[in-house]
């Protein structure tokens, strides 16, 4: 009966204007049925901590093309489990192979390149939302 | 610290303390309906009932959002702690939601204010079925003014009225010319017209289609029995311009209202409403529970063969839920 849709916010961290992508991933995902707190450009990592409370989100969504992702997606997880939020943190965009393996190590949940399919990004999220809430519970 | 686990009224308790987090929870409790949201509905309604609810509507791409976010960043300097419920629609098909509003808040919006988006879910009128339970949370938890944006709605979406104080209805140059102005509908609920993007071409020819729109309410006896008669602002959101004009209408409106006791009235008609839509909700329930048991089956069966007309089937299962 209880209505438990999966709440996900969409953000670009900084000086990073390349919103296609992210336009196209919040359309994946609203089409799979979920809801997207779609916050754009320009973004922190405080503001992103600061909309994930307000809106209880279920996970963070970044999209990265500026070559940042290896400081900013840690610093997004760090600063989630500094507020102690427990969310996962999914990184879509232009990610090196040999990145990686260090964002996975940094807390990153789920790394999508260009390449992934509308199903394997939905995948992704689900898998990441449910580990968590999973583990937690 | 984390929420997870901790009971309705602790989550409660800290909300009111403050604890933005615990309000978020609250919210989400309240969304997803079931035995939590009754329990934060208890403890909320006793200390709601004091935040001004202010509603803000209009067409899609009217700049409802730009300006619900100008006005946010004007409040606090007057003292006053604002909470936005924003309310975007869900996909008829899949149930899932783009909820966009905060990208035109986030910039302007004052750090003292709450921002939540909130999807429809498949309830049409312009807002979420669970928008009352929220408005009574942010209340409760002394946000005053509640804000509520509605989708971008048409002619007809006017369930903002019932739900707010003070209904504030926007228009752009360009939306129309007199006689969509006449025409019924959302026009006819608002307490506060503001015409924005009026450095575009055409917004003094908006404003006086809604001037005239309103000299005719004026004639036919149709405008409010107090007298009173809906500012029209001009404004531009994008840059703030009309955003002081629109905060001073919605305040004097609700002097207006505890002047002449409208405000007393229109809650009372909201709480009214909110007791029927319940009781329906319960009674269609129980209407489902009935169909799907035997004797309601037997009754459709009944009416199938036309040994029995579906007007008397469902008297008879309405004796039998109301017995």
């Amino acid at each position: 009966m209880a209505d438990e849709k999966i709440r996900i916010i969409l953000a670009k961290l900084g000086l990073d204007g390349h919103d296609r992508g992210i336009k196209v991933v919040a359309r994946i995902l609203r089409d799979a049925g979920m809801e997207v707190i779609y916050l754009g450009l320009r973004q922190t990592a405080e503001s992103i901590v600061a909309a994930a409370e307000e809106e209880d989100a279920d996970a963070v969504g970044l999209s990265m093309h500026n070559a940042g992702h290896l400081t900013l997606a840690p610093a997004m997880v760090d600063a989630l489990a500094a507020a102690d939020l427990d969310l996962p943190v999914i990184v879509g965009g232009i990610v090196p192979d040999v990145d990686v393996e260090e964002l996975e190590k940094a807390g990153v949940a789920a790394i999508l390149g260009p390449g992934a399919s509308a199903e394997e990004v939905v995948e992704a999220v689900r898998a990441a939302v449910d580990a968590r809430s999973g583990s937690a519970a | 610290m984390s929420l997870r686990g901790l009971p309705a009224s602790e989550v409660f308790e800290r909300a009111l303390d403050g604890e933005r987090r615990a309000l978020g929870r609250l919210l989400t409790w309240v969304e997803r309906g079931g035995q939590e949201a009754d329990e934060v509905t208890e403890l909320a309604h006793p200390r709601s009932g004091r935040a001004h609810v202010v509603g803000i509507t209009g067409a899609p791409g009217a700049g409802k959002s730009t300006l619900t976010g100008q006005l946010t960043r004007l409040l606090p300097a007057l003292g006053v702690k604002p909470a936005v419920l924003a309310v975007d629609p869900s996909s008829p098909l899949t149930g899932g939601a783009i909820l966009g509003d905060r990208i035109r808040m986030d910039d302007i919006a004052g750090e003292a204010a709450f921002i939540r988006s909130m999807a429809t879910r498949g309830h049409s009128g312009g807002l979420a079925l669970a928008v009352p339970g929220s408005v009574r949370v942010f209340d409760a938890a002394g946000y005053d003014p509640v804000i509520i944006e509605t989708v971008g709605v048409g002619q007809v979406e006017v369930d903002v009225a019932g739900a707010a104080d003070t209904t504030v209805v926007v228009v752009t140059p360009g939306w129309g010319d007199a006689v969509q102005a006449n025409k019924a509908g959302l026009l006819e609920v608002a307490d506060v017209f503001v015409v924005n993007k009026a450095d575009r071409p055409g917004a003094n020819d908006a404003k006086r289609d809604l001037e005239l729109m309103l000299d005719l309410s004026h004639m036919t006896g149709q405008e409010d029995e107090t007298g009173y008669r809906p500012p029209i602002i001009m404004a531009s959101a994008i840059d703030g311009t009309g955003a002081p004009e629109v905060w001073d209408a919605i305040e004097a409106h609700r002097t207006h209202l505890e002047e002449t006791g409208g405000l007393e009235a229109r809650r009372a008609g909201r709480l009214r409403l909110e007791v029927e839509n319940r009781l329906h909700q319960a009674l269609a329930g129980r209407a489902a529970e009935a169909l799907a048991d035997e004797p309601g089956e037997k009754l459709l069966r009944q009416a199938g063969e036309r040994t029995l007309s579906p007007a008397e089937a469902a008297r008879r299962l309405a004796r039998d839920i109301l017995a």
